[in-house]
């Protein structure tokens, strides 16, 4: 009796004994940072000295059993080091039972980032300079932004095209010139010795200051599950924006240095602008149709498969980058392009791969950008000034709620949806500034820009309201609106079919009017597609599948490995009356006698038919879902990791009707 | 083609259309001279070759089908009326007028009669229910000759299976409604 007490008790305790654990390893991690930074330098000095006298004297030292070498791997520890953490964090945040659902989980990465950075400093004078900028946008930034490009939702985003870009860019062109035009009125209104800054710095400072910030708005908006269209405009937002901020940047930063900007360098902007976008766009084109084509002939090296994905897209990125054009529409545009072709030709055991590591490492690199954040405050030189950093929170917020409400209203008159005011309030609310931001005003040049200090100050100012404040609230504030959640879209096969009719009755009526709008474009788009496109990048026999057919395909495979996984798949006859292809499976052993469009369907008596469908029917009942997950912390349901426990229930069932076949017989 | 499409149609005309069908003069008038320029014989009428002339209607899946929807019961001609009445559904939903006249009839481009018109196409013989075959039927237009006829048939089963409630193997149009959220469709499509 009092064993079975003790037992109880112990188990009970054992999330917060796992929490302990936790907060103790994360201490010594943390404590072990600076200490391996410390005695790396001085023992360095001491190698150089051994190795420098032994040149000399040659005497005969005792055969080392056992030594210490850290300098050695320094770097790849250190690196490896701060990645645990990261992890180690997002797995004690989960382990709190409610601090995750007050807390968004950007803010207590944060927070964390602040006392490891304390500790850093507390332990040696200088904090290593972690949120690099080069190390971010070459390192953190791709894989976010390119899990978000390969699971951007195509449909929603392109019949929402015309709102994304009026926000993201007539909407940061407004933010940029307001924040900085009336920062430069203030500071010359003030008499302190913030007249000195000239206007160019200022409007400098508010184009970093203005743009949404994808990673911020991914990590908060996440866990609000909020309807889809809200989560499409300011997601789509943050992402579009980049191109606009490259070219506002480099502008500024150029001309402050001359200190003056003409009309023509204005109408220069304009085509930059231009360039940048569309540059980026076509680069990522370009790459995806590369990697789609080489996907075409990877069916006898399934294995590295996935990472052509990952390597074209970060080629896509990177050569973006050479040539200054915006490298995250460049990777939105090759995840995108290449994402209806991959998946048309790889393995399914590819495919999977690609969804986890890409989830992996955006998951990593946003934790490890909040961390770094934190960190990075603690070190920086901060210039503290009243004045500019509080008006920098209050323009940035005004800015954005009348930027919000003006176009609404010009775009309402467009949209066949309108935008509500609670719409309105959620997209002005959502619009987080993040580690873009900073890294930007990070990459000023000191020598060119002496208030730098004062703008990195404002900067993460502004970086933390927004994410402790607005991060926090939005959650309470979307419950209290009572704004539309996200439904749980079971992407039936009726819904496919009835999309596409729709699709093709307004393509009709719009070609009987004689109206040349939104449909009749799609419609040629996906004519040229079909006909040239998918013939071209596509594994020969897929391509001519239509899209309904192939949909259903990818159900029926899932229902098959299901069946198959659960261990019913024994009692059926050798050929399933399905009309999938056990090629992606069975690589090996090609369709034989199959004719390329069709599929052997064997021939079985109706009764035995009948029996088989019931089957399927049965295991029909789990939910079809296409990959709508944008979701970084729970992948949208996968079939296979279904309770346990429905597995038993549905075997039970198989098994009750397969006695009824086999009985009467 | 302009003023003599103005002249072919008359004010009072104009403002009858406008009452019923709720489009704005200028869209009636470009609607006008859209049909006098697909009414080949000039008769002030349109055949079924008057529209199967427009070339990307007969690359449509669904061709036929609209074509239909304009003729009412058993008749080949229809007038610029019956032209204006069938595109009147099409016409989004515009928050003013839902404040009108209560009594008045439901206006031809509410959202029930959205449905009911995209539920029409499906349903040919109106028995108000989408049965197996007429099912197969879109789908054999939507998906084209490359597929077997079995292989449509389990698609064919299995979408009745998922709207299907009552059992009947039938899709009503209510469960035509929940199953296809076709609502939420048609909110962001007409």
């Amino acid at each position: 009796m009092m064993a079975k007490m003790r037992f109880v008790r112990r188990v009970s305790s054992l999330p917060e004994f796992g929490l302990l654990l936790l907060v103790i390893f994360v201490l010594l991690e943390g404590s072990l940072l600076p200490l391996g930074a410390a005695s790396s330098t001085s023992k360095s000095c001491e190698e150089a000295k051994q190795g420098h006298t032994e040149v000399h004297n040659f005497t005969k030292k005792a055969f080392p059993v056992l030594g210490v070498d850290y300098g050695h791997i320094k770097n790849p520890f250190e690196i490896s080091l701060w990645v645990l953490l990261a992890c180690l964090m997002k797995l004690g945040f989960h382990l709190i039972p409610r601090l995750s659902s007050i807390v968004p989980e950007s803010c207590l990465l944060i927070v964390v980032g602040l006392l490891v950075g304390g500790l850093i400093k507390l332990a040696r004078e200088e904090v290593p300079p972690v949120l690099d900028s080069k190390f971010f946008f070459l390192y953190l930034l791709p894989p976010i932004i390119l899990d978000a490009g390969y699971f951007l939702p195509i449909r929603p985003f392109m019949e929402n095209l015309g709102t994304i870009l009026m926000f993201a860019v007539i909407g940061t062109l407004w933010n940029a010139f307001f924040i900085g035009g009336l920062l430069y009125g203030i500071c010359q209104i003030s008499n302190s010795d913030l007249t000195a800054i000239g206007i160019l710095p200022c409007l400098l400072f508010g184009s970093i200051i203005s743009a949404v910030d994808p990673v911020a708005v991914l990590a908060v908006f996440e866990e609000i599950h909020i309807n889809e269209l809200l989560h499409i405009l300011v997601f789509g937002e943050s992402l579009l924006n980049d191109a606009v901020t490259v070219v506002l940047y480099h502008l500024f930063e150029e001309f402050s240095v001359d200190g003056s900007v003409t009309v023509l360098d204005g109408i220069l902007g304009v085509i930059s602008f231009l360039v940048v976008a569309l540059g980026g766009v076509l680069f990522g084109a370009m790459y995806g149709f590369l990697a789609a084509l080489t996907s075409r002939f990877t069916s006898h090296t399934r294995v590295i498969e996935p990472l052509f994905a990952f390597l074209y897209s970060y080629m896509a990125y990177l050569s973006a980058e050479v040539f200054h054009l915006s490298g995250i529409m460049a990777l939105i545009a090759c995840g995108a392009v290449m994402r209806p072709y991959i998946e048309a030709n790889i393995s399914h055991k590819s495919h999977t791969t690609i969804k986890y590591f890409l989830k992996m490492l955006s998951s990593v690199s946003e934790t490890l950008i909040f961390i770094f954040l934190g960190v990075a405050t603690v070190d920086g030189r901060h210039s503290w000034n009243w004045i500019f950093v509080t008006m920098s929170v209050v323009l940035c917020l005004v800015a954005r709620v009348i930027g919000v409400v003006g176009l609404t209203f010009i775009i309402n008159k467009f949209r066949i949806v309108k935008l509500t005011t609670k719409d309105q309030f959620i997209i002005a609310y959502g619009g987080l500034r993040g580690a873009i931001a900073f890294s930007l005003g990070f990459l000023l040049k000191e020598d060119h820009f002496h208030m730098r200090d004062m703008f990195l100050t404002a900067i993460i100012t502004v970086i933390f309201f927004t994410v402790f404040v607005q991060g926090m609230t939005i959650k309470p504030l979307v419950e209290l609106l009572a704004v539309k959640k996200k439904q749980e879209a079971k992407r039936s096969i009726n819904e496919e079919i009835h999309t596409q009719f729709l699709d093709h009755l307004l393509t009709g009526i719009e070609d009987i009017c004689g109206h040349y709008g939104h449909h009749h474009w799609k419609d040629k788009l996906n004519r040229f597609n079909k006909k040239y496109v998918k013939k071209f990048l596509i594994v020969s026999e897929r391509s001519k599948e239509p899209q309904l057919i192939a949909f259903y395909h990818k159900m029926e495979m899932k229902q098959a490995i299901q069946l198959v996984e659960s261990g019913g798949g024994s009692k059926l006859p050798s050929a399933v009356p399905s009309t999938v292809s056990m090629q992606n499976i069975q690589p090996k052993n090609p369709p034989a006698t199959t004719k390329p469009a069709e599929r052997v369907l064997p021939q079985l008596s109706k009764g035995r038919e009948e029996e088989i469908r019931k089957i399927l029917r049965s295991n029909l009942q789990r939910t079809r879902q296409r990959l709508h997950s944008y979701n970084r912390h729970t992948l949208v349901a996968d079939p296979y990791e279904d309770g346990f426990s429905d597995l038993i229930l549905k075997k039970q069932r198989m098994m009750a009707i397969d006695k009824k076949v086999h009985n009467p017989r | 083609m302009g003023s003599r499409a103005s002249t072919l149609l008359r004010e009072e005309e104009i403002e009858e259309i406008k009452k019923e069908t709720g489009f704005s003069h200028s869209q009636i008038t470009r609607l006008y001279s859209r049909f006098t320029s697909l009414d080949k014989g000039e008769n002030g009428t349109l055949s079924r070759e008057d529209f199967q002339r427009i070339p990307e209607l007969a690359i449509n899946p669904l061709g036929d089908r609209i074509i239909n929807a304009f003729f009412p019961e058993g008749e080949d001609q229809v007038n610029f009326r019956g032209f204006m009445r069938t595109l009147a559904h099409f016409r989004p939903i515009e928050d003013n007028e839902k404040n009108k006249n209560p009594t008045a009839s439901e206006p031809l481009n509410s959202r029930s009669n959205k449905l009911l018109f995209a539920f029409r196409l499906y349903d040919l013989d109106r028995d108000d229910k989408i049965s197996r075959d007429e099912l197969l039927q879109v789908l054999r237009m939507m998906v084209g000759v490359n597929i077997s006829d079995e292989q449509l048939g389990s698609i064919a089963d299995r979408t009745i299976q998922e709207a299907d409630t009552n059992g009947d193997s039938c899709i009503s149009f209510q469960e035509f409604i929940k199953a296809s959220l076709v609502e939420k469709l048609c909110e962001t499509c007409f």
